[in-house]
């Protein structure tokens, strides 16, 4: 790191995933296990600044790859780079902790029933060591809620004392007591409730610009990261099917499966609705645990050739930022 | 909406002053001072404790004073069997001669000594077994099952096969074997150590409570701990930087704190039965030294003409019993947030 240049710090990613893969055994039967594969190899690169939107059915393995990123698993197979740096040993992992933190999906078992709110989000300043005395600490507790939109009256109170928005929000001040420069947001508006999804997001928008965070916002639903997102990947059984900047995704989808996510996102003009298409997803995501030989999606793509049986198809980039991987790109169309 | 409102220097100012930082702990006893029935077991129990430790400070008799029986002097059979407040003949001159003579407020035993010091002397016993053991218990239960429970893989699946064997012992022979034999090799073993004093049978006691009561709490602690592992606030743990300990002390143990004391609040009691049984089949506290256990064995044979030497035992125990698991259930209630809405 050190003899890099300033030039090359602004174009490197914050974040780099080369061929991630976490594995999960699962018994079956006496002594007999065989691998879940819940992320299967995939590669990305997360830029400083940027918020990458990480879709996908649910199941499809987006929680396992952002824990996996975040070495709470052991990674099977693959590497992680923080600033161009590997992520390997416990030491780095340790230091890892300080810069990139994670919001999770369930804003109630997220939050320890035994811990009043300040305990909470003043966790990682506890195993950290982050102040000097319990002033500097509830000082810091205190700006984080301010930070979030928190009444301090709230930091002596239990967690199941509150809605799951405001739940939410200590878990996101938590995320940010590190100060980190990197979090994952893991499907953090999709338990609560419709009225506050919007609030939240944009909170999220806000506090990424006042402390230039880079998030990787996983969510089942397109729309929700689409406002959000820079850009965006999609999964599908533990593969990543395709990634571009957001915009280009959502009007111009390339991967068979991201097309047919795309035009079953309901459009609120009648004309632009019905000048898409809608393409039907037909049956069902098959168990990770016997995923299909080749492309993953091909017991439901309808281009599916005998080739897709065959071979995986190679997640390449098929225009300047725009990866996909699908064998019959070229000749699908329509 | 107002909930979101950013504070005001004087709302910090006010959380500051006005709710000092108050921990679980502190929520929970606020809680359980509230209960009435907890209370008053607690006070009973604080009061059956003290009683017990502080009685036979400066009580005139000794446990096991025969007072019938002073060195040098033919033995005075008119201190035996005495009913509550009566006094021996001997005594009864002493008070003509207008000297003060402590009552015994139980009457006296087969062999002349106080029954009321004896009684409280057999509380502090029990008692002291009941929480020793208990405590033995719950340490090797919550490290075996922490252990477990956290580390899972091939550690938890030794240790587990280790408590399921102990588990499939029949317990009742297991402690009077093992008390039989370890009072054997305890006896010469412990001769010129100040373990001595508290005598062979009562840490045979500790060591069968050690040896096998352990697996339940074990098997306990380590399915809270199995489910608690998986919830979130766990991994958020880790997120944060956290190592096991941390984990298992900061979130595990809390949260399975209510579990841990209601069965600790159990096993006093079962603790304090089985030192009963072991008791009466002579397997308990060494001979002069009482327990209510043995005391209430012995009064089986006077029951006819003596019923209160098994009734006063039986009542002290009743009531150790009785408020312990009261005191146990308002703890559960105060430290259990969630059924505190
Ligand atoms: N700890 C685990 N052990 C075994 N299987 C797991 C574990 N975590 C996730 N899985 C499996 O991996 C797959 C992907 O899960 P997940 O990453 O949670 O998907 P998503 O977040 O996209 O809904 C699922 O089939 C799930 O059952
Ligand atoms: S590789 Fe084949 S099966 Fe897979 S998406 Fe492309 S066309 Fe469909
Ligand atoms: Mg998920």
């Amino acid at each position: 790191m050190s003899d890099s240049t300033t030039m090359d710090q602004a174009k490197q990613p914050i974040i780099s995933v080369k061929h991630l893969k976490q594995y999960f055994d699962i018994n079956d039967g006496f002594f007999k296990s065989r691998p879940l594969k819940a992320v299967d190899d995939i590669s990305f690169d997360i830029n400083e600044g940027e918020t990458l939107g990480l879709v996908g059915e649910s199941g499809c393995g987006k929680t396992t790859a952002g824990r996996s990123l975040l070495h709470l698993y052991k990674p099977t197979a693959g590497e992680i780079y923080y600033r161009g740096k590997l992520i390997k040993t416990k030491a780095d992992i340790a230091e890892f902790r300080k810069k990139a933190t994670m919001v999770f999906q369930d804003p109630y078992s997220s939050l320890d029933p035994r811990m009043t709110v300040a305990d909470i989000i003043g966790e990682p300043l506890d195993v950290h060591h982050m102040y000097s005395s319990k002033e500097e600490r509830r000082e810091k507790i205190l700006t984080l809620m301010e930070h979030v939109g928190l009444n301090s009256e709230h930091a002596a109170r239990y967690a199941h004392e509150f809605s799951g928005g405001q739940r939410q929000r200590v878990g996101i001040a938590r995320s940010l007591a590190v100060d980190p420069d990197f979090i994952v947001c893991d499907e953090p508006v999709s338990a609560l409730d419709v009225s506050i999804q919007a609030q939240v997001i944009n909170m999220f928008d806000e506090l990424q610009n006042k402390m230039n965070l880079t998030y990787l916002f996983i969510a089942h639903d397109l729309l929700v990261v689409r406002h959000i997102s820079d850009r965006i990947a999609v999964m599908y059984l533990g593969h990543m099917v395709e990634l571009g900047k957001a915009e280009d995704v959502y009007s111009r989808p390339l991967h068979p499966y991201t097309r047919a996510l795309i035009s079953a996102v309901p459009v609120p003009d009648p004309k632009v609705a019905k000048a898409n298409k809608r393409i039907a997803l037909t049956g069902e995501i098959p168990s990770p645990l016997d995923a299909p030989s080749g492309c993953p999606f091909r017991t439901r793509c309808k281009y599916a050739t005998e080739q897709c049986a065959a071979e995986v198809p190679e997640f390449k980039e098929v225009e300047t930022g725009r990866f996909c991987a699908c064998h019959r790109l070229a000749e699908i169309t329509d | 909406m107002d909930d979101f409102i950013p504070a005001t220097e004087s709302e910090k100012e006010y959380m500051v002053q006005m709710r000092p930082s108050t921990t679980f702990f502190k929520d929970g006893v606020k809680r359980l001072s509230k209960n009435k029935v907890a209370s008053i077991s607690f006070f009973v129990i604080i009061f059956i404790t003290l009683a017990a430790i502080f009685v036979p400070m400066f009580w005139p008799y000794g446990y096991e004073q025969m007072l019938g029986t002073t060195p040098g002097r033919p033995a005075d059979s008119s201190f035996n069997n005495l009913h509550p407040m009566e006094y021996s003949s001997t005594e009864l001159q002493l008070m003509e001669q207008g000297e003060k003579v402590f009552p015994h407020l139980f009457g006296t035993d087969s062999q002349g000594r106080d029954y009321f010091i004896r009684v409280v002397y057999g509380t502090r016993i029990s008692l002291a077994v009941g929480f020793f053991a208990s405590i033995i218990v719950l340490v090797i239960g919550i490290v075996v099952g922490s252990i477990s429970g956290y580390a899972g893989g091939v550690v938890d699946i030794i240790l587990m096969r280790i408590v399921d064997i102990i588990y499939s012992l029949p317990d009742m022979l297991m402690v009077i074997l093992l008390a039989s034999v370890l009072r054997q090799t305890l006896d010469a073993a412990l001769v010129g150590t100040p373990l001595e004093k508290i005598g062979s049978n009562i840490i045979s006691l500790f060591i069968v409570f050690a040896l096998l009561y352990w697996v339940s709490m074990a098997r306990l602690i380590r399915g809270q701990i199995l489910s608690l592992r998986e919830q979130e606030y766990v991994l958020a743990a880790q997120t944060a930087g956290a190592k096991g300990s941390w984990i298992v002390k900061k979130h595990l143990i809390p949260n399975c704190i209510s579990v841990i004391v209601i069965s600790t609040a159990l096993q006093i009691p079962s603790a304090i039965f089985t030192e009963s049984y072991l008791s009466f089949l002579g397997l308990g506290v060494n001979a002069p030294m009482p327990s209510l256990g043995s005391l209430a064995s012995d009064a089986l044979n006077g029951l006819s003409s003596y019923p209160y030497r098994l009734v006063i035992p039986a009542i002290v125990i009743s009531l150790i019993v009785l408020s312990l698991n009261l005191f146990g259930d308002g703890l559960r209630d105060a430290f259990d947030p969630k059924l505190n809405g």
